[in-house]
């Protein structure tokens, strides 16, 4: 468990998170490799769909990251999104995954270090939380291999 | 349009257990638009339900489609090709298309992923209200357009009941009195001789209690 590194996919807003990001490397801050970030026009262009999808496809944590409240681009994408992750938290749960391995965060462009922050806490949020149970198979075959 | 709720997901998971292929088939009436059993809906339950067998290590393979109209037979063909391909199918139709695919499919099982609840509307998005029983007698020219049978609780006809409190019901607080929204709006059409029109007696002949019950129209049969 200690050696695990986590999946871990990011839907990043193009006009927050994605700047943020940009922001933490021109920085040169550290932040864990973990992080797939899959930038979206606006955090409200999520869907339970993408979500669930990605954990299907490996990840096994998962994170939205929208505009500050009332500062979303698009005027309300982020209030979107908020119920949304919400709501597929309890798609999850019925699956057998821990709710916990998907979260809503908030942040602008200018936000470089909290970019960087949320990656760190996340990661080892999942960490804690160990392989996302639908993995567990696919890494013993990796391991044998 | 007719509502229907998803059926709990272990309910569902239940019903697919002996199959190792099955079709999602939702579709794009009524339950696309109450956000339960279309497109969108069917691509999450088909990715829930692959994670949970997967999760199992009892990998679940799923053809994910939805057509135009399930309770109808002309869309039913659409999928005559990719049914023969599957152990059993998933509707996320309301009762009806369900119905409609058992009897299109006689060799596959069908089974429903939805409740079906009732028929009415949405107050906004994601919010759906009950407006109408399908009694088969339409009492809303005589009720100022809202319905007493669907929506008061006792399905009185000629006035409230004795529950009626600030003009809510006393089920429950936050269900209006059908007849104060009734009263209240024939006062201010000024059309309240209405309601001193005594309704007879329903005959529920014409709601369920007459058996199944059917439409048609003699200029399109051939």
């Amino acid at each position: 468990m200690e050696d695990f590194e986590p999946t871990i996919v990011a839907f990043c807003c193009h006009y927050c998170a994605y700047g943020a990001a940009d922001l933490a490397g021109s920085m040169r801050l550290e932040y864990p490799t973990n992080i797939r970030i899959i930038r979206l026009p606006c955090s409200g262009k999520v869907t339970p769909v993408f979500l669930l999808r990605a954990f299907e496809k490996g990840a096994d944590g998962v994170y939205v990251a929208g505009c500050l409240e009332g500062d979303c681009h698009f005027i309300h994408g982020n209030l979107v999104a908020k119920p949304r992750v919400n709501y597929t938290k309890k798609l999850i749960q019925e699956v057998g995954l821990e709710p916990e391995r998907l979260e809503m965060f908030n942040m602008s462009a200018a936000m470089g270090p909290r970019f960087a922050e949320v990656a760190k806490e996340f990661t080892e949020r999942i960490r804690q939380l160990g392989p996302s149970p639908l993995n567990k198979k696919k890494r013993k075959t990796n391991e044998a291999a | 349009m007719v509502i229907g709720k998803r059926k709990p997901f272990e309910e569902i998971l239940k019903m697919i257990e002996p199959y190792k292929k099955i079709m999602v088939l939702g579709c794009g009436g009524c339950v696309t638009v109450c956000l339960t059993g279309g497109h969108d809906e069917v691509r999450v339950l088909s990715s829930q339900l692959r994670m949970a067998r997967d999760k199992d290590g009892n990998q679940l393979e799923i053809i994910e489609k939805t057509i135009e109209r399930q309770c109808d037979p002309e869309y039913l063909d659409q999928v005559q090709d990719l049914v023969p391909q599957v152990e059993a199918v998933l509707s996320m139709a309301c009762g009806a298309g369900v119905q409609f695919m058992a009897e299109r499919y006689q060799a596959t099982p069908v089974f429903p992923a939805l409740d079906t609840t009732f028929v009415g509307g949405s107050l906004k998005e994601g919010y759906y209200v009950e407006r109408c029983q399908t009694c088969g007698q339409c009492k809303l020219a005589y009720t100022g357009g809202i319905c007493p049978i669907a929506r008061c609780s006792k399905s009185l006809l000629n006035g409230p009941c004795g529950g009626s409190t600030n003009g809510k019901c006393e089920i429950d607080p936050e269900v209006d009195c059908a007849w104060q929204l009734i009263i209240d709006r024939l006062t201010n059409l000024g059309m309240m001789d209405k309601y001193e029109q005594i309704l007879d007696i329903v005959d529920w002949r014409t709601n369920r209690d007459g058996g199944p019950r059917k439409m048609i129209r003699e200029d399109f049969q051939r």
